[in-house]
C-alpha cells in the first residue's frame, strides 16, 4: 500500500474537541482525494456539519463511539481463523492502512480501477465518486479473542461474558465473535464499503461470523439536534450522554489509567444486542398504554406529567414496570451508558412479520456496571412483552489510533506497547 | 456451470493474446520462393525445407507421402495455434499460410490426426519480436497437455457411465456418474472457453435459456436419483454426451490459453466451488458435489504449481500465502473421505450448516489470493 495520506491538511484531534470532540472535518473532498479542511474551531456547530464530510480517523480515542451518531450503520463480527499472531497482527495493521484511506473517502490500495486489467482492483469500487460521509470504522475484541495467541492474562476483568438475562432467545449465528468492526455513515454505501473491503483482506485470517445493517439511527449524542425515534414510535436517547460531555465520558464511557489493564486505557466496552420487536402487536397497542409502558409521551417525548422532553422525569409519577423509569440511572445506582443503536428491517420471516428492531449499540467504562446493571433491572419491564433479544456480543474496544504509525491494537499486541 | 456467464479464458485471451499473427489457410497456390517452406510429411517424418525465415507472410507447402491422413500445424512455443490444416489425406498437397512476427515457432505434423505430432523447430527473424518469458510458455504447453490429458481419460469413464444408462441399470450408472465428470470439473475453464459445449453436457434445470432442450449429465443425474428410471429418452440422451464430450476431447488442444488466463482460470474454478458446489447446488439430486470440488481445486492446483515458478519470483508472499491455503483447503477436504486417494467424498446432504461455513471460509481464504495469481504472473 503506498503512504499518501495528507497529514498536513488533517486537524489535530485537539483542536475538534472543543466543539464536539468529534474529529469533523468539513468541506472534504471526494473520493480519491485528500480530506482539505476549510473550517476549524469552536464555533462550529457539529450538528450542522456536512454530511459528506470526513471525520479524523487519528485521536486518543476510536472515532465512531462519541463522534455524534451518523444515519447508517454496518456493523460485522469475525471469527479469526489463523493460529499465526504474526499473521494477525500484520492484518491489523492492514486494516488500520485500508480504514484510514476509506475514512478520508480514499480508495483501498491502489484503487478501484487503472491497475492490471487481468488482475482485480484493490477497491471494490462501489464508493467511488461518494463523499467520507462522516465514516468511522472502530474495531473490538471479543473474550474469545482472548483465548487465542496466549493472550488470556491480557483480558480485561471489564470485559465480562454477559450473563443470560431474563427473556433471552439468543441466537448463536447471531451472537459473539473474535472482532467486531462498526461502520456507521451518512450513505449506507460507504458503510457496506468499508465492511467488505475490510473483510476481502481479511480473508484467509478471519472469516465474518454474522453481520447486521442498521438504519435511522435510534440514540442521539449530539443532544442539541432532534431526538430520534424508534422503530416504536418513541423518541429514544433523550438522556443519552453526549460527545460534548467530556466529564461525563470520562466517568462513564472512556477507560480510566486506573481501570486496568493499561492497553485499554482509553478505550471502552461495547455491548451489542439485536433486540427483535414485534411490530404487529404493538401497532395494536393503545396509545395510552404504549405510552405507560415507555413513561413518556408519544408526541413531545415528555416524561408523564411533565410538557416538554427534556423536563426532569418524576419517576414516581411512572408505572413501576414502566421503561424509562427502570431504565434510569436513578434506579441503577447511577449507571449510564452512551447508547448509538440503529433501527433495522431485515425483510419479513416466514410468517410474514417485519424482521425488525433495534441493533442497540452501547459503549461503557464497565460492562458490569454498566448494561449488565441495567438489563437485570430491566427483567420486569413492560416493554418485555413487545421485544426479544435474540443476538448478543460484548467487545474490548481500544484506544485510538494515534498518528499515521499507529494501527488498530497495537497497546494489546506489540511487546513494546 | 451457470448460465450467461462469461468465460474469463476467453476474455482475457482476447485482452492479452499476442496480435503476433494472422492466420489464414488458403488453396490458391503462390509460386514456391522465399516466402515458402515445403513441408513433407510420413507416417514417422515431417521434413521442413527451411528452419528460419524472415517476418511476414509465409506459406506452407505441404505433401503427404504417408499412408495416413495428417495434419500440419504451426505453433507457438506454448502451443497455441497459429494456422492449421486438417484433413491431408494420402498422396495429396495442401497450402498453410499465415503472417508470423519474430520469434520461434514450431511446425508439427500429426499422422493419424493424433497426439502432438513430429515437431520442427522454426526460427522467424526480423521485425518486431513477440516477447514472450519462456517459462510461462512452458507452462502453457504443460497446462495444455494437461487438459488434453484430463479429457482423453475422462471418455473411457464416460464411456461407463453411458454403457451403464444404456444397459438401464440404475445403480451401476449412479456409481459411474461422479467419477466421469472429474476431468471436466479439473478443466472446467478451457472446456468453457468453448461456449457451444458447456451448455450441451454440464447446464442445470435453472440454466436452460429459453427454448434450450435440457442435455448433459445433470439430466441424466435427475433421471438417476430423482425419477429414479431410465427411460429411451435418457439412453439417447446418454450417446449425445458421448457425442459432445468427443468434440471436447478434439478441441482442448486449440483452445487459447495465456498465462494470464490460466491464472483466472484456476480463481475461476474456485468460484464455480464458491457459487455452486458449496451451497449444494451444481449436483442438487446425487448431492456429489463434493467430488466436483475436490476436482475444481485440483484443476485450480494444476494451474498454479505450473505458474508458482514466475509467480514466485513476482510475488513471493503470494506464493507462501497459496501453498498455504492450497493445503488447508485440501485438508479440510480429505476429512469427507476414507483416504486421501479415494474420490468416494461424504454425500454432501450429510454436510451440515456450520461444515458448510467451514467449506465456505476455506474457499474463500483460498480464491481471494489466488485472484492476485495474475498479476503475478503479468509483472
Amino acid at each position: 500500500m503506498t503512504e499518501s495520506d495528507n497529514q498536513g491538511a488533517s486537524p489535530s484531534r485537539r483542536s475538534l474537541i472543543g466543539w464536539g470532540g468529534a474529529g469533523l472535518a468539513l468541506g472534504a473532498a471526494a473520493a480519491g482525494g485528500a480530506v482539505a479542511m476549510t473550517r476549524t474551531g469552536n464555533d462550529v456547530d457539529p450538528v450542522a456539519a456536512d454530511a459528506g464530510a470526513a471525520v479524523d480517523f487519528h485521536g486518543a480515542y476510536q472515532a465512531g463511539i462519541a463522534t455524534p451518531v451518523q444515519d447508517r450503520l454496518h456493523f460485522a463480527a469475525f471469527d479469526v481463523t489463523t493460529t499465526d499472531r504474526a499473521e494477525f497482527v500484520r492484518l491489523l495493521k492492514d486494516w488500520t492502512e485500508a480504514a484510514r484511506r476509506m475514512t478520508a473517502g480514499k480508495a483501498v490500495g491502489e484503487g478501484a480501477f487503472g491497475g492490471l486489467p487481468e488482475a482485480p482492483p484493490d477497491d471494490t469500487g462501489e464508493a467511488l465518486g461518494l463523499k467520507p460521509s462522516r465514516l468511522t470504522l472502530t474495531v473490538g475484541f471479543g473474550p474469545s479473542l482472548f483465548t487465542k495467541f496466549d493472550l488470556a492474562a491480557r483480558r480485561p476483568d471489564a470485559l465480562v461474558d454477559l450473563p443470560a438475562f431474563a427473556g433471552d432467545a439468543l441466537d448463536a449465528a447471531r451472537s459473539n465473535g473474535d472482532l467486531c468492526v462498526q461502520a456507521c455513515a451518512d450513505d449506507p454505501q460507504v458503510a457496506v464499503h468499508a465492511i467488505r473491503n475490510l473483510a476481502r483482506i481479511g480473508m484467509g485470517k478471519v472469516v465474518i461470523r454474522w453481520s447486521q445493517l442498521g438504519f435511522g439511527k435510534t440514540s442521539s449524542t449530539t443532544p442539541d439536534a432532534q431526538t430520534p425515534r424508534n422503530l416504536m414510535g418513541f423518541k429514544d436517547g433523550t438522556r443519552n450522554i453526549a460527545g460534548t460531555e467530556t466529564d461525563r465520558l470520562k466517568k462513564f464511557v472512556w477507560v480510566g489509567e486506573k481501570d486496568g489493564p493499561d492497553w485499554m486505557t482509553g478505550g471502552s466496552y461495547l455491548v451489542a444486542r439485536r433486540i427483535r420487536m414485534h411490530i404487529e402487536t404493538w401497532d395494536r397497542t393503545s396509545l395510552q398504554e404504549q405510552e405507560d409502558i415507555f413513561g413518556r409521551d408519544k408526541g413531545e417525548g415528555a416524561p408523564v406529567g411533565k410538557a416538554k422532553e427534556h423536563d426532569e422525569p418524576f419517576l414516581k409519577a411512572m408505572k413501576p414496570d414502566a421503561h424509562v423509569r427502570l431504565a434510569h440511572p436513578d434506579s441503577n445506582q447511577g449507571s449510564t451508558i452512551l447508547r448509538r443503536g440503529y433501527s433495522f428491517t431485515d425483510g419479513t420471516d416466514g410468517l410474514g412479520r417485519l424482521e425488525a428492531g433495534l441493533f442497540f449499540l452501547a459503549y461503557m467504562r464497565d460492562v458490569s456496571n454498566g448494561f449488565v446493571r441495567i438489563q437485570r433491572h430491566l427483567a420486569t419491564d413492560a416493554l418485555n412483552e413487545y421485544i426479544q433479544h435474540v443476538g448478543s456480543a460484548v467487545f474490548a474496544v481500544p484506544p485510538g489510533v494515534r498518528d499515521k504509525d499507529d494501527w488498530w491494537g497495537r497497546t494489546l499486541f506489540s511487546k513494546e506497547a | 456451470m451457470r448460465a450467461a456467464r462469461h468465460s474469463v479464458v476467453t476474455a482475457v485471451a482476447m485482452a492479452t493474446a499476442l496480435t503476433a499473427v494472422t492466420a489464414c489457410t488458403s488453396k490458391s497456390g503462390d509460386e514456391d520462393g522465399e516466402r515458402v517452406i515445403a513441408v513433407t510429411a510420413t507416417d514417422s517424418k515431417c521434413e521442413t525445407s527451411k528452419k528460419e525465415i524472415s517476418a511476414g507472410h509465409v506459406e506452407l507447402a505441404i505433401e503427404n507421402k504417408g499412408s495416413k491422413v495428417t495434419e500440419v500445424y504451426i505453433l507457438f512455443p506454448d502451443d497455441r495455434v497459429v494456422s492449421e490444416r486438417e484433413n491431408i489425406g494420402p498422396g495429396t498437397k495442401q497450402r498453410v499460410t499465415a503472417e508470423v512476427k519474430a520469434g520461434t515457432y514450431e511446425i508439427a505434423c500429426k499422422p493419424g490426426m493424433k497426439g502432438d505430432g513430429i515437431r520442427q523447430d522454426l526460427k522467424v527473424t526480423g521485425g518486431s519480436a513477440a516477447k514472450r518469458d519462456p517459462r510461462l510458455d512452458k507452462a502453457v504447453a504443460a497446462y495444455r497437455s494437461y487438459a488434453q490429458a484430463q479429457a482423453d481419460e475422462t471418455l473411457p469413464k464416460v464411456a461407463t457411465f453411458v454403457a451403464a444408462v444404456k444397459a438401464g441399470d440404475l445403480e451401476a450408472a449412479k456409481k459411474a456418474y461422479a467419477p466421469s465428470r472429474i476431468g471436466w470439473e479439473r478443466t472446467e475453464p478451457v472446456a468453457e472457453s468453448f461456449g457451444d459445449i458447456d451448455p450441451k453436457v454440464d447446464v442445470r434445470a435453472d440454466g436452460l435459456e429459453a427454448g434450450q432442450k435440457w442435455t448433459g449429465w445433470h439430466r441424466l443425474e435427475k433421471a438417476l436419483w430423482q425419477d429414479k428410471k431410465i427411460g429411451a429418452e435418457e439412453k439417447t440422451l446418454a450417446d449425445q454426451l458421448v457425442t459432445d464430450l468427443t468434440d471436447w476431447q478434439k478441441r482442448v488442444g486449440k483452445a487459447e490459453i495465456t498465462p494470464t488466463s490460466m491464472a483466472n482460470g484456476a480463481k475461476e474454478l474456485l468460484d464455480e466451488v464458491a457459487t455452486g458446489k458449496v451451497t449444494g447446488e451444481e449436483e442438487r439430486y446425487s448431492h456429489t458435489d463434493l467430488v466436483d470440488f475436490k476436482a475444481n481445486v485440483e484443476g485450480a492446483q494444476q494451474s498454479y504449481e505450473l505458474l508458482k515458478p514466475v509467480a514466485k519470483e513476482n510475488d513471493p508472499a503470494l506464493v507462501t500465502e497459496l501453498d498455504k491455503q492450497f493445503a488447508a483447503l485440501n485438508a479440510l477436504l480429505d476429512a469427507y473421505r476414507p483416504n486421501a486417494t479415494s474420490y468416494e467424498f461424504t454425500a454432501y446432504d450429510k454436510v451440515g450448516a456450520a461444515d458448510r461455513k467451514k467449506l465456505s471460509d476455506g474457499v474463500n481464504a483460498l480464491a481471494e489470493p489466488l485472484s492476485k495469481l495474475a498479476a503475478a504472473v503479468a509483472k
